[in-house]
């Protein structure tokens, strides 16, 4: 299929149970132990073993050798592989950067360096605590941003975007403000480490049972670094405990585990230490970033320069933090850049909305002080700066509902009721503040395959590679199945994550449910039309599928009597036409945050949160709702305590596992209330519809900070806003 | 996780005996810290002794009016008593502030005085600790660390931990006493104050226990009344360790105790500083923090003592 032009009126308009709260499919399997999540894979494989990772002990140099003797001696030991056993083995991908295993070269800390295999998982941790390391360290390299920054600061770097001329409006605007924030690195902290079973056959096929949001990448990436023929590789990855990104590409527990099996002549399991999770895989690099506005009289942008500054490997990319500022406002002259600092730090990739989350860490707050400095209200200044083209690609946007999100969101939350003055409400103990902030994300579609086999008895099993990573993907596949054959969702079953189905979008850039519901629809259209010509007509057009049954004319024939002696097969995929980059398709919401903070200890507490979003047709209120309320936790962790912290001069991230590295828990959640705006976006896909799971995060932490501000007229620009970085400006006790 | 020996043991000074003839022995009680401490090699036993079934887990009024509390008595039963909620509620709220449900059904109060530093320095075994391993330098010190939950006073050279625990700052505000038993069977009552050691040039020694020497109780002295309360800051609600907490008993004359959590390696706390209460936090504390060495990261945490305990005493007052 084709999507080569707007979206008409098509079935998905009278739905019946797409956009309707089906609950999640996969829910009464997680909450009773019945989702096996990879590492509980047992019976995929006889005789599994077990393997253990060694990650390296130093940030950079080279390992000098090896004792691996005592732990070959090791009770249960059945084999060892080092890194000295081979040359490196190729980075997996190109949006891969640090090699994940083989060579002497260390480029980072917990770089893997040994597997070690036993028959029992305690048998293999002992056994790999008695291997012997001897390193060459670098002396004197650098982990620190904030001092790389200031040392390339000056230093001017060819734009990304450069409209008209920033440097002559800035100097004339009415009104103008200079500021720099920093973002701290982040860890994903999914529930789930990387894990995988890995299993050799004897003509050199590899099956890995792990745990990934992209199969076909994950597919491509093993051939690439094993050097294998793809058609070799399965990847199996049904279900997956939390990603956000973490799981977007493999990692060392995959080669890991496939180096051990064959080392061992033996299927071996494998699952990250967390530890090792947070310094062996990927993180959301740190960001220094200096946004410039100004504005005319009456708060126009009549100019807007944001410049990001990253760290990461040497060849990655970072994070870029500018992305949204060349879109999301309207500003006469933009000055975009990027600049990027390398070092040995573990490998910065992708997080949960990257860009757009730490980049609106910033905008957001240089907005709320802009609009300060013009002494007007934050919603009203970002209502006159809203516009429906992109600034710096002149495109339209498809749908562009921002405006409705704040003036709707304002009202709902009683923004008007608040106080004014920073740091003169209080109520007891605490200082009470409100904050607003605006989000903006990208929301991509990409070609996604899908398999629809009608059974003899009516049902029909759905076969894709897409994943669910606890965003619902299940569930609103069968939605969309069920919508398209006009059957009831209990006769649809979806089976995802398997790289022998048809290749689907995977999972990730808030992408996935657009588009694999999209080729899910596909594959349906192919089987409608299969249906027909069953039933003697050339194609589905005039048929009408609905209750169980097909319709043409007076004739009703149920879809169980379509294929009695066995099962109709159907299979095809969405393809995204180039009219869709003729528009900027993107989400956009208003958040509005309550804090309180205590006035004797600074301690912030959020007290209510809004969030009002515009992302077209939402398929399912309940799983959109949890991937939107999910995002703003992660928001709420990101303002206030989210930070892997760095040992500037060891280069590690020394606070690696969940009791150092504090995401919010439950008692630091309030309601939160979320609004989805009715609206559509036929330019998006054939339903209309956009993603949500990075919306939900994009936006939130600026709005925390805004109500920290407000509530305490402390303006901390370092995240997380911890107390420390409040103290001094708090009322004299 | 090394591979190590176990056994059960029935009477407390049979325990010790055994911990003091087997080499390299530790009791176990809940485990909630030693068995994450010996998962990671920083606790490396070759034998355990399970004191589970001694029988030490009941709470009983004492002579002279105060509570025996036994060594097993897990930290939820605590915090519920009765009587430690009617007549040392800084207790309960120290209690409740610790941990999570799952963790406090398990911890023990003798272990809960035995728990380890989080100091992430600590628990990392490719770092240097001298606490971890005597003589091999103080990671948390060195140029570039990351130091901003660890001690400011009572902080040596050698060592910058903290004691992580928020019921012992409560049971020092109390002046509990730690009873324990020797190997040879005999008794002895170390008060709190004297239990946890400065670090020194030795931060691997942290109590006064002796090789074998078991906790059996630990002691509340007759109820002192007056306003209790626990004060606990930290960067989110629940489940994270104190970046400073404050016990406090205050009496209607203004007098008291003030016991410190979060800022150094024991339960913080001097007769000097509790006289100077009624003269407010800050006198307070710039006695209690006189020899104070914070790190450039950790200094806040001087300030955020004073204005902790002048919170508490406001509530008090009110």
């Amino acid at each position: 299929m084709d999507f080569n032009t707007a979206a008409e009126t098509n079935i998905f308009d009278r739905p019946k149970i797409l956009g309707k709260a089906v609950p999640r499919r996969d829910g009464p399997l997680k909450t009773t132990g019945r989702a096996p999540y990879a590492y509980e894979r047992h019976d995929v494989a006889e005789g599994q073993l077990v393997g253990y990772p060694l990650g390296s002990a130093i940030a950079k140099g080279r390992i000098l050798s090896m004792d691996t003797e005592a732990a070959r001696a090791a009770p249960g030991v059945r084999a060892i592989v080092t890194t000295l056993d081979m040359e490196a083995m190729p980075v997996p991908s190109e949006m891969h950067t640090a090699h994940l295993f083989g060579g002497d070269k260390v480029e980072h800390y917990h770089q893997a360096i040994a597997v070690v295999v036993a028959e029992t998982f305690e048998q293999a941790r002992a056994a790999t605590a008695l291997i012997k390391v001897e390193y060459d360290a670098d002396e004197g390299a650098e982990f620190d941003l904030l001092a790389a920054y200031e040392k390339m600061k000056d230093t001017p770097v060819d734009p990304e975007v450069s409209k008209g001329d920033f440097e002559t409006a800035f100097a004339n605007a009415a009104h103008r403000i200079d500021r720099t924030y920093v973002t701290t690195p982040q860890n994903h902290a999914q529930m789930e480490p990387q894990a995988t079973v890995a299993a050799w056959d004897e003509n050199g096929n590899v099956t890995l049972w792990t745990s990934n949001q992209m199969i076909q990448w994950a597919k491509k990436a093993v051939a690439k670094t094993f050097e294998m023929d793809v058609e070799k590789v399965r990847v199996d990855s049904p279900y997956v405990g939390g990603g956000f990104g973490n799981k977007l590409f493999i990692r060392s527990d995959v080669v890991l585990a496939a180096l051990g099996a064959k080392a061992a002549g033996q299927p071996v399991k494998l699952a990250m230490p967390r530890p090792f999770v947070m310094n062996n895989t990927t993180h959301r690099a740190g960001t220094v970033q200096r946004i410039r506005i100004g504005t005319d009289a009456q708060g126009k942008i009549v100019a807007l320069a944001h410049e990001g500054t990253s760290n990461t490997l040497p060849g990655g990319s970072g994070e870029d933090a500018t992305n949204q500022s060349q879109h999301f406002y309207a500003a006469d002259t933009l000055l975009i850049a990027t600049r990027l600092a390398e070092m040995h730090l573990p490998e910065a990739n992708a997080m949960r909305a990257p860009g757009e989350a730490s980049g609106l860490m910033g905008l957001e707050m240089a907005m709320d002080e802009m609009a300060e400095e013009l002494g007007m209200d934050p919603v009203q200044f970002r209502l006159v700066n809203d516009t429906d083209t992109s600034p710096a690609t002149g495109k339209k946007f498809s749908d562009r509902n921002f405006a409705r999100c704040l003036t709707e969101g304002a009202e709902r939350f009683g923004w008007e009721n608040r106080n004014t003055t920073p740091g003169s409400r209080r109520e007891g103990d605490w200082l009470i503040g409100h904050g607003v902030a605006g989000a903006f994300r990208p929301s991509p579609a990409t070609t996604s395959g899908a398999r629809v086999r009608l059974q003899a008895d009516g049902r029909i099993i759905v076969e894709t590679d897409m994943t669910d990573i606890g965003t619902g993907s299940y569930t609103i596949i069968a939605q969309t199945v069920a919508e398209a054959m006009g059957m009831d969702i209990e006769d649809v079953e979806v089976r995802l994550g398997d790289s022998a189905f048809p290749v689907s979008s995977g999972s990730g850039g808030q992408f996935g449910a657009v588009s694999s519901t999209a080729g899910a629809y596909a594959a349906c259209t192919a089987l409608r039309r299969e249906v027909a010509r069953r039933i003697g007509h050339n194609d589905a057009d005039g048929l009408s599928f609905a209750r169980g049954n097909v319709t043409a004319g007076a004739k009703e024939t149920p879809l169980v009597d379509i294929a009695p002696e066995g099962e109709i097969v159907a299979e095809d995929k969405v393809k995204f036409g180039s009219f869709r980059k003729d528009r900027m398709v993107a989400t956009f919401a208003a958040h509005f945050v309550e804090v309180g903070v205590n006035a004797w200890t600074g301690e912030v507490r959020v007290r209510r949160m809004l969030g009002v979003c515009d992302a077209g047709r939402i398929m399912n209120p309940t799983t959109a709702l949890s991937q939107v309320i999910g995002g703003m936790v992660m928001g709420v962790g990101a303002a206030l305590s989210e930070e892997i912290a760095v040992d500037t001069a060891k280069g590690v991230f020394i606070n690696h596992d969940l009791a150092n590295y504090e995401v919010p828990v439950h008692a630091d959640i309030p309601e939160q209330e979320v609004v989805f705006l009715d609206t559509l976006d036929p330019v998006s896909g054939p339903l209309k519809s956009k993603g949500v799971g990075e919306l939900g995060l994009c936006g939130v932490a600026g709005a925390v900070a805004n109500a920290v501000y407000n509530a305490t007229g402390v303006r901390a620009r370092e995240y997380p806003i911890t107390l420390d970085k409040l103290l001094d400006g708090l009322p004299e006790v | 996780m090394r591979a190590f020996s176990y056994e059960k043991v029935k009477n407390p000074a049979g325990a010790a005996a055994r911990a003091a003839e087997v080499a390299n022995a530790k009791f176990v009680a809940g485990g909630t810290n030693l068995l994450d401490l010996m998962k990671l090699e920083i606790e490396t036993p070759l034998h355990l002794i399970d004191v589970n079934g001694l029988g030490l887990d009941r709470i009983e009024g004492t002579d002279d009016g105060g509570l025996r509390i036994g060594t097993l008595v897990r930290n939820t039963a605590l915090a519920a008593d009765e009587r430690v909620k009617r007549d040392y509620p800084v207790l309960t709220r120290a209690l409740m502030a610790g941990a999570s449900g799952q963790l406090r059904n398990k911890a023990t109060t003798g272990g809960n005085l035995l728990q380890r530093t989080r100091c992430p320095y600590f628990y990392d075994t490719a770092m240097a600790c001298n606490k971890r391993k005597p003589g091999s330098g103080c990671a948390a010190q060195a140029p570039g660390a990351f130091s901003r939950q660890l001690g400011v006073v009572g902080v040596s050279e050698a060592c910058i931990a903290t004691h992580p625990s928020d019921m012992a700052v409560a049971m020092r505000a109390l002046d509990a006493v730690v009873e324990t038993v020797m190997p040879e069977g005999e008794t002895r009552a170390i008060p709190l104050a004297d239990f946890h050691l400065l670090p020194g040039h030795t931060p691997e020694v942290e109590t006064a226990l002796k090789p074998g020497e078991l906790i059996t109780a630990v002691t509340l002295p007759a109820p002192v009344g007056g306003h209790q309360s626990y004060t606990k800051v930290r960067d989110r609600s629940s489940y994270a360790f104190a970046l400073v907490s404050v016990a406090l008993i205050r009496q209607p004359d203004g007098s008291g105790a003030v016991a410190l959590g979060g800022v150094a390696p024991k339960p913080w706390r001097n007769a000097a500083a509790d006289k100077l209460l009624p003269e407010g936090a800050k006198a307070v504390m710039a006695e209690l923090m006189k020899d104070a060495r914070p790190t450039e990261q950790n200094r806040y945490k001087i300030k955020l003592a004073e204005r902790t305990l002048a919170s508490a005493l406001n509530e008090a007052k009110g």
